[in-house]
């Protein structure tokens, strides 16, 4: 009896997650203006776009193929390098803040009056997407680099610093009690008691942060701020389809080498750690 | 070694920062017009359309959800392609794996551009644009969840007799299904994040609506859709963990 009545009451349950669910995607459908016939419709078109922009390569004409391919190449490898000084640029400034801001943000560290509201200041600065920022900067600051690097480092601040303050706060206080007893002021007893304990932590958050930067400086050329997505959207409001397909491989690649090599920096970092 | 790398590091941001012509005149110029543009947005204004900027964040929310579904529908069968006890095949999953990176590297914005130009300007190339790289990431994390299963209560049913259909059912299923679920909320949280900016090169969304204040210099307006989009932000976290804590714990 129990039992049956348990089952009920799961199916019932159960029934009542379906129909939320069938709810919620019939109204997003609605809104979204989609429907089974447009996606039916739709995807083999994006399909044979993505198909069009790849290259004819053939096997007796390779390198000719290739060149004409990759006619932009040292163009765009500039280009690839100005997007990774973006990432870089933004991930360090973004980082140096992030760095000073977290152990104001680190519960066990600093007095809840002062945690909450800087606490706060980072939630805004991460919550505004970078790409807002990067639209606004551009007007601020004019078109390049300049800006998207700017937008970079906020948002880098604000994600950072939160994820600093954590590292902070699992760090033993014993360390930063001898460096007080020793006479130390609050910033000395953060520099010397505090973060040696969080500094792998901290770097390795760094590397991983700058992999995303690099995928985000990407895209920032869109809207005018610099590096590789202003060729790439050229590309495609161009109709030039071969181009779209070098580039993007090349953005890829670079990603790709950009991930390899901070996993490997990670595993060092974390490796001192543990020794 | 430290130095060398700290040298090194410093010597490439000051590359980097010549390259970008960071002199102190145009940071101080910026800095003073940004200070404007914050006086001008003071204060925050709906400019009389408020429901029409409510129907485009939620025309926002609706591709995030319908995006993070359709990847979830195509990267279940996906992903046993990625797990190292279904596959064997060393290189079959090698390149599955790679597939999946590829996916992800490029970034949602690159790809709402290609299917803006594919399929056309509005929500339906955004749902398109959120759903492919997300489909790279859940196909890779559930695939790592299919790998943290235990087999043990799979063989346990396929020893009661069982077929493979219920053995998997069964067996598998539950152990991978609040894994699963966790995950997708994360990319639905992650989604309606970037489904904000997805307008500004015409996928639908809010993101038009910004870049055209933006461009035609109602900083006020630029204000009030910031905020809307903080609130969205913030509504749709909250609502993510109480039901990923439902779904962790489910209630006994």
């Amino acid at each position: 009896m129990r039992w049956r009545e348990a089952k009920a009451l799961r199916q019932r349950n159960w029934f009542l997650w379906a129909a939320l669910l069938s709810l919620a995607i019939a109204l997003s459908a609605w809104v979204g203006e989609v429907s089974i016939s447009r996606l039916v419709q739709g995807v083999p078109l994006a399909g044979a776009y993505i198909a069009g922009t790849l290259p004819s390569l053939r096997l007796d004409h390779l390198s000719g193929d290739l060149a004409h391919w990759m006619w932009g190449f040292t163009d765009w490898l500039e280009l690839l390098a100005d997007t990774i000084l973006i990432a870089y640029v933004g991930t360090v400034l973004g980082g140096l803040v992030a760095l000073l801001l977290s152990f104001p943000a680190a519960a066990t560290l600093a007095p809840a009056w002062i945690v909450m509201p800087v606490r706060r200041f980072l939630e805004l600065l991460r919550t505004i997407p970078t790409l807002v920022l990067a639209l606004i900067f551009v007007y601020a600051f004019g078109l390049g680099a300049f800006a998207g690097m700017l937008a970079i480092a906020v948002h880098t601040a604000g994600a950072l610093g939160k994820l600093f303050a954590e590292e902070h706060e699992n760090a033993s206080l014993a360390q930063m009690e001898a460096v007080r007893a020793a006479g130390g002021t609050w910033a000395a007893q953060m520099r010397f008691g505090i973060f040696p304990q969080s500094l792998p932590g901290v770097l390795s958050y760094g590397l991983l942060r700058f992999e995303i930067n690099v995928r985000e400086a990407s895209v920032l050329g869109i809207v005018g701020a610099g590096g590789i997505g202003e060729e790439l959207y050229l590309a495609v409001r161009q109709f030039e389809y071969q181009d779209i397909s070098a580039i993007l491989l090349l953005i890829l690649a670079t990603v790709a080498a950009i991930d390899l090599l901070c996993g490997r920096l990670r595993h060092i970092v974390l490796g001192k750690a543990g020794a | 070694m430290t130095p060398v790398f700290f040298i090194l590091g410093a010597l490439l941001l000051g590359v980097g920062l010549w390259r970008m012509d960071a002199s102190a005149e145009r940071i101080w110029l910026g800095l003073t017009k940004l200070g404007w543009l914050l006086a001008l947005m003071w204060p925050p204004s709906a400019g009389g359309v408020f429901w029409e900027l409510l129907k485009s964040l939620l025309e926002s929310l609706a591709m995030a959800f319908l995006g993070t579904l359709l990847a979830a529908v195509i990267a279940v069968p996906l992903a046993p392609l990625g797990a190292g006890n279904v596959i064997g095949n060393v290189m079959l999953r090698f390149s599955a794996r790679r597939f999946y990176d590829g996916l992800r590297g490029i970034d949602t914005l690159i790809w709402a551009l290609i299917f803006v130009a594919a399929v056309g300007m509005g929500p339906f190339a955004g749902i398109l644009a959120l759903a492919v790289p997300d489909i790279g990431v859940l196909a890779k994390l559930f695939s790592e969840a299919l790998e943290g299963a235990d087999r043990r209560q799979v063989e346990a049913v396929r020893a009661a007799g069982a077929n493979r259909v219920l053995a998997v059912r069964i067996g598998l299923l539950p152990q991978v299904s609040p894994v699963m679920l966790s995950q997708m909320l994360y990319t639905l949280e992650s989604n309606a994040r970037s489904s904000t900016v997805l307008g500004i090169v015409g996928a639908g969304g809010i993101g038009l609506a910004l870049s055209d204040r933006i461009r035609i210099n109602n900083w006020d307006e630029v204000a009030f859709i910031i905020l809307l989009i903080l609130g969205m932000v913030a509504c749709i976290d909250w609502a993510n963990r109480k039901l990923r804590l439902k779904l962790i714990r489910p209630a006994s």
